[in-house]
């Protein structure tokens, strides 16, 4: 994730509450990818996380005063973008569904990668291809609730491991159980995809990240 | 100590985000040295983080922006009438 510079941003912050209203444009422009992810990361389903979105940047708008620059800005956001997610989230499913803060981290389940040797041979040109963007949004979307969020926060907006947990109210533990959870059982559904579209040749990830 | 696939593999994760200590780090290092198959699990799954964090494998929706500033316009302008930010309900 694009980061703004801190200090620039209380800055901002602080001229957005002394009436310099218009200012808060600049302060959410580096953040509407992530508010967006965090949204469709939990209701799954395009116009409503757009709505979402916009409702949590109002939201943030209006309360902005409340901010107190304890977390950092990002995380408070990502924290509203949450609730309005899960708020949106209740409506849909009604009141007798389980809430998500409820659930926890299955026990049983196979979170094992999936073996095979050839991946190392895949070429750059097959993480280009289109195809394979759309089976990781597919394996990503089909994720259990509570791996997916974690592994949208972490992985996809790049935020640390005490972000994370700050902003899903759950233990910097849960995160890390959860992450590799994901990452493995992402892995899994990927690797399948990789194989039988892997021509033989040496690979370029094979160090550096 | 020489580690098994298994305890690489449940090490993983921490591996990549750079979170195990020194002496774990060396063990597994030393595993992937000559163990094929972890170091084609490591590459995959390290293949995959790369591809999330690209952005065009999540795109937002066309016009996203757009109609979010403008909404946020609309917001501002009503705002002004109002007591300053983060005083109303």
């Amino acid at each position: 994730m694009r980061q703004a510079d801190s200090a620039n941003e209380a800055g901002l912050i602080a001229r957005i509450l002394a009436g310099e209203k218009e200012l808060f444009h600049d302060l959410i422009r580096p953040y509407e990818r992530m508010v967006y992810l965090t949204l469709i990361s939990i209701v799954k389903n395009e116009t409503e996380a757009e709505d979402g979105a916009q409702e949590a940047v109002i939201s943030a708008y209006r309360h902005l005063a409340s901010f107190r620059g304890e977390a950092k800005f990002s995380t408070w956001l990502t924290s509203i973008a949450i609730n309005e997610g899960r708020k949106r989230l209740r409506k849909t499913k009604g009141a007798a569904e389980e809430s998500i803060e409820e659930q926890e981290e299955e026990h049983e389940g196979d979170f094992t990668p999936a073996p095979l040797t050839d991946w190392s041979e895949i070429p750059l040109e097959a993480l280009e291809r289109k195809e394979l963007r759309e089976a990781l949004r597919v394996a990503v979307t089909e994720l259990p609730d509570i791996y997916r969020q974690v592994f949208v926060l972490r992985d996809l907006q790049e935020q640390n491991i005490e972000e994370t947990a700050q902003a899903l109210g759950i233990n910097p533990g849960a995160v890390k159980v959860r992450l590799h959870r994901a990452r493995m059982m992402l892995q899994k559904r990927l690797v399948r995809f990789l194989k039988t579209t892997a021509p033989a040749r040496r690979g370029f990830f094979g160090g550096a990240l | 100590m020489k580690l098994d696939c298994k305890h690489v593999w449940e090490h993983i994760s921490e591996y990549i985000d750079g979170s195990v200590d020194a002496k774990l780090r060396k063990d597994i290092e030393l595993h992937l040295e000559h163990c094929e198959i972890c170091s084609a699990i490591l590459d995959s799954t390290r293949n995959i983080l790369i591809l999330t964090a690209d952005d065009r494998t999540f795109e937002l929706p066309v016009g996203y922006s757009k109609r979010l500033h403008e909404r946020l316009r609309e917001e501002i302008e009503k705002s002004k009438h109002e007591p300053p930010v983060g005083e109303t309900k």
